[in-house]
C-alpha cells in the first residue's frame, strides 16, 4: 500500500514521517525536476508495511512551483504506479481554515483520506477547543489527534493508516463542476476520466498535466481556446466556495477563546527583525556561524587526515609493491581523504542552518534581507545559500533548494562558486607569504591579513556583480512571489536535525565522493605516467646515480615534467603565459580541477620539497628561490602571485562543485556554463591585473 | 486604501484585489475580504512587511501588498 503525506509547508510534515520511517527513508528525485522525492517505508502493528510517500508542502493544487506541480501530478494521475491508495492529510490544529484549504481540494479527487490534526500541544497552549466527533462525523474519514515532536498519536495514525481510511462524505464536496459546466464535460469525456474536479483543474492545467497523453492535450488546448473561461476568476470563485465550506465547518466543530495578550513568538520577531538589532543580531549569528567552522572542525579534521596517513602507510606495508598499491593510496585513498576531510566542517554548517531553519529564525532572515538582495537580482532566500559558500560551495548549493522560484535559485548557484571557499584559504595564504611583507599599516592592521580581506571581498562583489549580468540574461516564465509564512518560533526538534545531518552527509560523501575519487585517479595516472621514451630514459639515467633522497627527489620531480601531467602543462604554457604563469604553475591549475587546495601539494611535488606536503614554509622558500632559467628573476613576483591569486578566486577549478551544480540543475548546461564563464573571467581577470602590477 | 499603505501595529478588514493572479494565491494564504489583518513587522530595510492575518503571520512585499484594498 502506498501512502502519501499531504499538507501545507511547516505543518510539521517531516516531522511526522521521520516518526514514521525512522533512519527507514531514502531520498530520490520525481522523475524528470530537481524536487526531492522522500520515500520510506512503516511497519504497521498489523504486521503489514507501507510505503510512505512525502509529498512536497504545497498551500493548493494549483501548480505555481516546481513543487506544486509534483503534487499535483502525483496525486491525479489515476493510471500510472505513482498515485497513492491513501492520503495522510495533516493540518495545523493552530490554524485551520488556510490549511483545510487543501484538504477540500485533495478531497475532491476520490482518493481515500485520513486527516491528522497535527501540534495539538500548541493548539491546547491557544485554547482551541476541536469537537473531533463532531468533525469526524461530518467528514466521514478518521481523524487523528498528533503531536508528531513528541510523539503523541503516533500510535493512533498507524491504525487509522491500517484501516485504509475512506473517501470524503459526499456532503463535504465542492460541486466545481457547476463553474464552468460545458468545459468540465467536454474534458471529462475527453479523458474518459470521471472525475469532474480532476476535469476542471484540467481546464487551467492541461499544459502541466503529465497524466494526458499529447492527443488529449490538443484536444483540451481546442476545447479551451473555443470557449475561453476567465481562469483567475474560476479559481476565485472555487477558493471562495471553499472557504464557505471551511467556515460552516470550523463553525461547529472549533472554539477559540480569544486571548488578547502578545505571544512569545510575537515579542521575540519584535526585537528579531528590528531595525537596527534585528541586523545586528543576524550578522553575530554569522560570526559564531564562521567561527564555529573553523575552530571546532579543526581537530575532527586533523584526525581524519592522520587516520588516511595511517592507514595509506598501513597499505603500502601490506600489499605488495607495485602499480596497485600507489594507485590505492596515492589516488583512490588520497582522494577519498580530500573529500572526507571537509566533511566536520560540513556537518557543523549544516547542523547550523538546520537548527536555524527548525526554530524559524532562517525565514526571519530571509524576511529581512529581501530588499537588499532583490537589489541585485536575487531573493532573500539567496542570503544563507550565499554566506554558507565561504565555508564550501558544495553545501551552499545544496542549501539552496530552499528557494522555490527557480530562476533566484538557479543565479543563487551560478554565482555562490565565486565566493572565496575555504579550499582558497591554503592557496591565498601560500601566495600572500610570498609577496606581501609582514608589517603593520598604521600600527595596527596587518598588511598581509588585509590582503586576504581584499581576496575574500573580492569574491563576494564577483558574486553580486554576476548576479546583476545573470539576471539580465536568464528568462523566466515564472512570476516571482514572496508570499511566505512566518512560523511561530519554535525549539529545535534534535532527532530531526540529527536525521537531516545523517542525510545530507551521506549524500555528500557518496555524489561528490564519486566524482572526486575518479578524478584523482585520472590525475594521478596523468601524473605518474608519461611518454614511455622520456621516461625510461629518466629512469635509466637515475639508475646509474647514486641513490640519494636528493637524487630521488629530482628524479621525481624530473619525471613530472616529463609525465603527461607535465606534457599538458607545457601545451597549455602559451595561454597562461600573458597571465604570467610557466608550466609548473600550469600542472598545478590543471591538477587544482580536482580541488583547489591541491595547489599547495602539486607546487611542493613539483619543487621536490622532501618529506611532509602541508609544511608551507618549506614550499615557501623553494619557490621564493626559484627563479627564471632565462632572465634569472624570482619566478613568483608580486605580477605572478597577484595574478595566480585572482585566477583561484574566480576560476571554477572544483570538480565537486560542478558535480552538485548538475544533480541540483538536472542539466549539463549550467555547469558548462558556470565552468566558461568563471574560467573566462579568471583569465581576464589575471590578464588586467598581472598586467596592472608588471 | 491598499494594505501598503497601513502603518505598523494598525488593523484594518480585507476588502478586495486588484491582481486577478495574486489574488487566487492570497486567497490560498488565507487572506480572505472581510478578514481582519494587522501589520505586525517591517523588514530593517523597509520592505517586505509582515501581516497577521487568520490567526498567523504572512510577509509579503510592498508590492504584493499594494494588491489589496482595505478599509
Amino acid at each position: 500500500m502506498k501512502v502519501a503525506l499531504v499538507g501545507n509547508p511547516n505543518t510539521g510534515k517531516s516531522t511526522l514521517f521521520n516518526a514514521l520511517t525512522g533512519l527507514n527513508q531514502k531520498v530520490g528525485n520525481f522523475p524528470g525536476v530537481t524536487i526531492d522525492k522522500k520515500t520510506g517505508k512503516c511497519a504497521l502493528a498489523t504486521g503489514e508495511v507501507v510505503d510512505i510517500i512525502d509529498l512536497p508542502g504545497i498551500y493548493s493544487l494549483y501548480p505555481r512551483s516546481a513543487d506544486e506541480t509534483i503534487a499535483f501530478n502525483v496525486l491525479c494521475d489515476t493510471d500510472s504506479g505513482t498515485r497513492p491508495d491513501l492520503i495522510v492529510l495533516v493540518v495545523d490544529a493552530t490554524n485551520m481554515k488556510r490549511n483545510l484549504l487543501l484538504f477540500t481540494q485533495v478531497a475532491d479527487l476520490g482518493i481515500p483520506m485520513v486527516l491528522a490534526l497535527n501540534m495539538m500541544d500548541m493548539a491546547k497552549q491557544l485554547v482551541i477547543e476541536i469537537d473531533v466527533a463532531e468533525m469526524q462525523s461530518r467528514l466521514g474519514i478518521p481523524i487523528v489527534q498528533l503531536d508528531a515532536r513528541n510523539g503523541a498519536g503516533i500510535t493512533q495514525l498507524k491504525e487509522a493508516i491500517a484501516s485504509k481510511g475512506a473517501i470524503v462524505a459526499p456532503l463535504f464536496h465542492i460541486e466545481t463542476a457547476t463553474l464552468a459546466p460545458a468545459l468540465t464535460e467536454k474534458i471529462k469525456a475527453i479523458t474518459g476520466n470521471p472525475n469532474e474536479y480532476i476535469a476542471f483543474q484540467l481546464i487551467s492545467l492541461f499544459g502541466e498535466a503529465k497524466f494526458i497523453t499529447a492527443e488529449q492535450k490538443k484536444a483540451i488546448a481546442f476545447a479551451v481556446a473555443n470557449n475561453p473561461p476567465n481562469i483567475q476568476q474560476l479559481q476565485t470563485q472555487e477558493t471562495l466556495l471553499r472557504y464557505n465550506l471551511i467556515n460552516d465547518l470550523l463553525y461547529d466543530t472549533v472554539k477559540q477563546e480569544h486571548k488578547h495578550d502578545e505571544t512569545f513568538s510575537n515579542r521575540l520577531d519584535r526585537l528579531l527583525t528590528h531595525k537596527f538589532f534585528g541586523v545586528l543580531i543576524f550578522l553575530a549569528i554569522l560570526f559564531v556561524v564562521f567561527q564555529s567552522i573553523f575552530t571546532f572542525s579543526k581537530y575532527p579534521m586533523d584526525a581524519i587526515e592522520q587516520c588516511f596517513l595511517l592507514f595509506g602507510n598501513f597499505l603500502h606495508r601490506v600489499l605488495p609493491h607495485g602499480v596497485i598499491a600507489n594507485l590505492l593510496v596515492d589516488g583512490v585513498l588520497a582522494g577519498l581523504s580530500g573529500v572526507l576531510i571537509f566533511l566536520p566542517q560540513i556537518v557543523i554548517l549544516f547542523a547550523f542552518i538546520a537548527i536555524l531553519e527548525d526554530t524559524g529564525y532562517m525565514a526571519r532572515v530571509t524576511f529581512m534581507m529581501d530588499k537588499l538582495m532583490r537589489s541585485v537580482g536575487l531573493n532573500g532566500k539567496s542570503v544563507v545559500p550565499l554566506i554558507s559558500g565561504i565555508a564550501c560551495a558544495v553545501p551552499a548549493i545544496m542549501a539552496t533548494r530552499t528557494i522555490e522560484n527557480w530562476k533566484d535559485r538557479l543565479i543563487t548557484i551560478m554565482v555562490i562558486p565565486l565566493m572565496s571557499c575555504s579550499a582558497r584559504l591554503p592557496v591565498y595564504t601560500l601566495l600572500i607569504s610570498l609577496v606581501v611583507p609582514d608589517v603593520f599599516v598604521g600600527g595596527i592592521f596587518n598588511l598581509q591579513g588585509m590582503v586576504l580581506m581584499a581576496m575574500y571581498l573580492l569574491g563576494f562583489v564577483a558574486a553580486i556583480v554576476a548576479s546583476l549580468v545573470l539576471q539580465k540574461i536568464i528568462k523566466s516564465k515564472e512570476r516571482g512571489f514572496f508570499l511566505m509564512e512566518l512560523p511561530v518560533y519554535r525549539m529545535p526538534r534534535w532527532s530531526n536535525i540529527g536525521l537531516t545531518l545523517v542525510e545530507k552527509s551521506r549524500t555528500f560523501v557518496w555524489e561528490a565522493g564519486k566524482v572526486i575519487v575518479a578524478v584523482s585517479v585520472i590525475l594521478w595516472v596523468l601524473a605518474t605516467y608519461g611518454p614511455p621514451t622520456a621516461m625510461n630514459e629518466i629512469t635509466t639515467r637515475y639508475a646509474a646515480l647514486p641513490q640519494t633522497s636528493a637524487n630521488q627527489l629530482h628524479q621525481r620531480s624530473e619525471k613530472l615534467e616529463a609525465s603527461f601531467a607535465g606534457v599538458l602543462g607545457r601545451t597549455i604554457e602559451p595561454v597562461i603565459r600573458p597571465l604570467g604563469f610557466d608550466w609548473k604553475i600550469g600542472i598545478a591549475l590543471i591538477t587544482s580541477f580536482a580541488a583547489r587546495e591541491v595547489f599547495v601539494g602539486t607546487m611542493a611535488t613539483i619543487y621536490s620539497v622532501q618529506g611532509d606536503e602541508t609544511n608551507l614554509s618549506s614550499v615557501r622558500d623553494k619557490m621564493k628561490n626559484a627563479r627564471n632559467a632565462v632572465t634569472n628573476k624570482p619566478v613568483f613576483d608580486v605580477p605572478t602571485a597577484f595574478s595566480l591569486m585572482v585566477f583561484y578566486a574566480f576560476a571554477m577549478q572544483c570538480m565537486s562543485t560542478l558535480a552538485v551544480t548538475l544533480r541540483e540543475t538536472k542539466h549539463w548546461k549550467w555547469p558548462a556554463i558556470q565552468l566558461v564563464y568563471m574560467t573566462a573571467l579568471a583569465y581576464i581577470a589575471s590578464l588586467l591585473t598581472y598586467n596592472c602590477f608588471l | 486604501m491598499t494594505l501598503s499603505q497601513l502603518p505598523l501595529g494598525a488593523k484594518a478588514t480585507i476588502h478586495s484585489f486588484t491582481d486577478e493572479l495574486l489574488s487566487v494565491k492570497l486567497l490560498e494564504m488565507g487572506c480572505l475580504p472581510g478578514e481582519w489583518v494587522q501589520v505586525t513587522n517591517i523588514a530593517p530595510f523597509g520592505d517586505p512587511i509582515a501581516i497577521t492575518v487568520s490567526g498567523y503571520k504572512l510577509s509579503l512585499r510592498l508590492s504584493e501588498a499594494d494588491t489589496i484594498l482595505i478599509k
